[in-house]
């Protein structure tokens, strides 16, 4: 805020922010991982009556992914932002998108939950529309309609789970809830819940929005968008499903269903599509599909598979969305019919890049291939062959719209583009900001090959994640234990 | 009471998605502001009406001796008013710069983003 019209001071703070920013949630990160979950209080206001805050293992990995996400972006964004943009502080409400969402990771509170949801879409609502082109503005409106709408439908059914059990604090709705004797009207809330966050999700028959508005912004935004903002949905979904609503057959067999759409639908979305930005908003459709699927199935297999998607998935779909942004600087447009002959200009690129594409593919061993091993291996278990064909199939239109992807924009001939005069090519920029764009790349794609090299360490994470995931007694205990013996 | 409030929250939201659902940019707005209402009095109605009741405990007991108006729905609904006072707000700008830069309030009409490009 005091530097609201010195760019480069708000650069500087940003990528120092970041840094900082990783640096704390690693050390959080492994002292939860040798000390188990801790909670906050509040106020010192004991549980259930004040506001939770819960870092489970489950809570930091996804508050660790963000600081990674977030890292890269800021630095992404230093240098690919036009200034006009950075002028009307880009920055301070980037971090605030960023405040929101490892605020909604940890708390255990679900109208808090709420509350940074809010934080997150207005944030949001912002950097869509910073800039006002004309397709950003439709798209936001779209984008703010149906978010709008979800946060409503979760606001219902926050009333309702109230009115129904008198509490708000996740760990004591876990409790009351499997007291309830109206099991329709528990029933009714949970799908409530599944819709407000299948709408932010961007899950089956909800996904409109999104494909409508995640190309308009510049690729900066769309990065975060499409690395985090659906995954806080996501997050949402199976934090209420194994929590609160556990173990009811209707409600897993519709996420069933549910997924293994999203992933026909998301999947045949991407290959009609022409721009390089919507064929990843369509990946990003069908990828969710995946995660849900692994909840839906709700063995500690699945959602261990669940786990190791979701944090494989941050990561490459930031680094694309970012890699979308490059290409577009590089050649000047981002239709993939008028792209072509990458390869042959910028040959070292096009082998970076080729990382973070095929790692979406999951082609052993790279990281998308592993956790399609869990998920597989617990739709066996379950007897659930309709969910092993989507897994599949959705395996396979990846397969070939990405191959499709490098044959258009690596390998064919260029078709024509019309130079554009007042254009900032990549070409035309110094070596600084080159490195700008490129040094994200690299740091996130190096993060992929780890998942994917790796996946032992990943694997060995995901396992106890699902394991406190499925046993919600030890979030309770966790919740009300410190509340016994306050330090 | 509570059948009166039901009533009207019952209203409220239907009149919201209907207006939500139709082709105006205006009555987008609108329809946002009557569901928003809605889902408050819900809020309040479920927290379970209580006349003249206040959370207070009376001094020469340390419990609450009979029922009393619970006051979370209120801190709740004192929140989401707020929260959804400023997402109104933005949603009017928002419209306002959309109608001025698109040059039509017709959502129907509003396709730039689907369009092959």
């Amino acid at each position: 805020m005091f530097f609201w019209y010195r760019i480069n001071a708000q650069r500087i703070i940003s990528i120092l922010g970041s840094i900082l920013h990783l640096g704390l949630t690693i050390y959080v990160f492994s002292f939860i991982w040798n000390n188990g979950t801790q909670t906050l209080q509040a106020g010192s206001w004991e549980a259930p009556f004040g506001i939770t805050f819960v870092a489970d293992s489950f809570s930091i990995t996804l508050v660790l992914l963000t600081a990674i996400a977030g890292l890269a972006v800021s630095i992404f964004s230093a240098s690919s932002m036009i200034p006009d943009r950075l002028r009307f502080g880009y920055f301070p409400i980037f971090h605030f998108l960023l405040l929101g969402l490892n605020g909604a990771f940890l708390t255990g509170d679900i109208f808090n939950l709420y509350v940074w949801f809010e934080i997150i879409i207005i944030s949001s609502f912002v950097l869509i529309t910073l800039g006002g082109e004309k397709a950003q503005l439709e798209g936001a409106v779209k984008y703010f309609t149906l978010n709008f709408l979800a946060s409503m439908i979760f606001l219902t059914a926050i009333a309702v789970l109230y009115g129904l059990t008198g509490s708000l604090n996740m760990a004591d709705l876990a409790i009351k809830v499997a007291e309830v004797e109206n099991r329709a009207l528990v029933q009714i809330t949970a799908v409530l819940f599944l819709i407000g966050f299948g709408i932010k999700a961007a899950v089956f028959p909800l996904y409109f929005w999104l494909p409508a508005s995640y190309h308009t912004p510049p690729s900066a935004v769309s990065a975060i968008f499409g690395g985090l903002l659906t995954k806080v949905g996501v997050y949402a979904l199976i934090r209420v499903f194994t929590l609160i609503f556990v173990g009811d057959a209707f409600l897993d067999e519709l996420l069933l269903v549910i997924a293994i759409l999203t992933l026909f639908s998301g999947g045949v979305g991407a290959l009609i599509q022409n721009n390089v930005k919507k064929v990843f908003s369509y990946l990003i459709i069908c990828h969710i599909g995946y995660m849900i699927l692994g909840l839906g199935m709700f063995t500690e297999v699945a959602i261990a598979g669940t786990i190791f998607y979701l944090i494989h998935d941050i990561i490459v779909k930031t680094n694309l969305f970012m890699v979308s942004g490059l290409i577009y600087r590089i050649k000047g447009s981002s239709s993939m019919r008028a792209l072509g002959g990458f390869y042959s200009d910028y040959p070292k690129l096009s082998l970076l890049i080729f990382i973070p594409l095929f790692s979406l593919v999951g082609i052993p061993p790279l990281s998308g291939f592993w956790p399609k091993i869990s998920l597989i291996t617990a739709s066996f278990n379950t007897e659930s062959y309709w969910g092993l064909a989507a897994i599949i199939f959705a395996s396979f239109i990846t397969l070939v719209v990405i191959a499709k992807l490098w044959a258009e924009v690596f390998w064919k001939n260029p078709g024509e583009i019309r130079k554009r005069i007042k254009f900032d090519y990549f070409h035309k920029m110094g070596k600084y900001r080159k490195l700008g764009f490129v040094a994200p790349i690299v740091f996130l794609s190096f993060v992929s090959l780890y998942i994917g090299f790796g996946a032992e360490n990943i694997q060995i994470l995901s396992s106890r994640v699902a394991q406190e995931l499925m046993d919600n007694q030890l979030y309770i205990d966790a919740v009300f234990n410190n509340v016994q013996n306050p330090e | 009471m509570e059948i009166l409030f039901a009533i009207i929250i019952g209203v409220l939201y239907a009149a919201g998605i209907y207006m939500i659902l139709r082709r105006s940019l205006v009555k987008l707005i609108i329809g946002i502001i009557l569901l928003g209402n809605g889902a408050n009095l819900l809020i309040f109605l479920l927290g379970r009406i209580t006349e003249g009741a206040p959370p207070i405990i009376p001094e020469e007991s340390k419990v609450f001796l009979e029922a009393y108006a619970d006051p979370v729905p209120q801190a709740l609904i004192l929140t989401a008013i707020v929260i959804s006072f400023g997402l109104q707000s933005f949603a009017i700008i928002l419209v306002k710069r959309a109608h001025k830069v698109v040059k039509t309030d017709d959502l129907d009409e509003m396709n730039a983003t689907d369009e092959d490009s």
